[in-house]
């Protein structure tokens, strides 16, 4: 694993906005994964903190909820509705919205220390 | 714990949105009941990827937990239109999920593979026309 860094530290390197999980800024987390497709989420049980993805719905919340995750990015700008939000904050999961790609969005985590896991 | 706890859950097959719900409230039992992090979670993904196949599938179905001090066994049972070659189904990537299902970010013929890594053992039973039986274990550690 990587070097820790913290969800605000996350929302800072994207230039995100943050939609929920404001008492989660100070988390520190140690591994991410970006993924449109749910069951490559699923597929790796090791302990995955923040999840990038371009999909918007509520089972992206649901994924996270199995998963243990802390955060959640919808990258390209997408902004989720109430249901996901009320959801998330219900699972103690962050979630922000940042306009950065996919690609470049993992990318900046990435150079910061937040890996993925092998 | 020496009592064996019964779950059992309906799964709704018209709201792919209320999916997940069953596995999220046996994930949080799981943990109440003081599983290891690693176990339950693998049995939240089998049940999820399970509960997830019922509703894109069979119309949904119904869910029964249960935990007994050796193991945890989670059998869900549809009355959707089976599976034709089980063998094939559990290929990764093969799926017959519609393109509606795949932009939910599911469908991509991962679901069953996933079970059949994280469960201790995977039994699925199905004819076509007659609904799908899939019981799957997972083994607890003795402490």
């Amino acid at each position: 694993m990587g070097t820790g860094i913290t969800i605000g530290q996350i929302q800072k390197l994207l230039g995100a906005r943050l939609l929920c999980g404001e008492t989660m800024l100070g988390t520190e987390v140690h591994s991410a994964c970006g993924a449109d497709l749910m069951s490559d989420v699923l597929a790796f049980v090791k302990e995955q903190s923040v999840l990038l993805t371009g999909l918007l719905n509520l089972q992206v919340v649901r994924t996270a909820e199995m998963m243990d995750m802390k955060c959640i990015v919808f990258v390209r700008g997408k902004v989720p509705d109430e249901a996901i939000l009320t959801l998330a904050e219900a699972r103690g999961i962050a979630v922000m919205s940042t306009d950065c790609r996919m690609y470049s969005a993992c990318g900046r985590l990435y150079a910061a220390g937040l890996v993925g896991l092998e | 714990m020496s009592d064996v706890v019964k779950l059992h859950y309906d799964v709704d097959g018209d709201n792919f949105m209320a999916a997940g719900e069953a596995s999220s409230t046996v994930k949080n039992v799981l943990k109440r009941l003081g599983f290891g992090e690693d176990l339950v979670r693998r049995a939240a993904i089998c049940l999820y990827e399970g509960e997830i196949n019922m509703v894109i599938h069979a119309n949904g179905g119904t869910i029964d937990v249960s935990v007994s001090p050796q193991t945890i066994e989670m059998v869900l049972q549809d009355q959707g239109g089976g599976i034709p070659d089980i063998e094939q189904a559990m290929q990764e990537g093969f799926s017959t999920a519609s393109d509606r299902v795949r932009d939910l970010g599911f469908g991509a013929g991962m679901g069953l593979p996933n079970m059949r890594r994280y469960a201790d053992s995977l039994e699925i039973s199905s004819e076509p026309g007659q609904g799908t039986r899939v019981t799957m274990t997972l083994n607890i550690a003795p402490a």
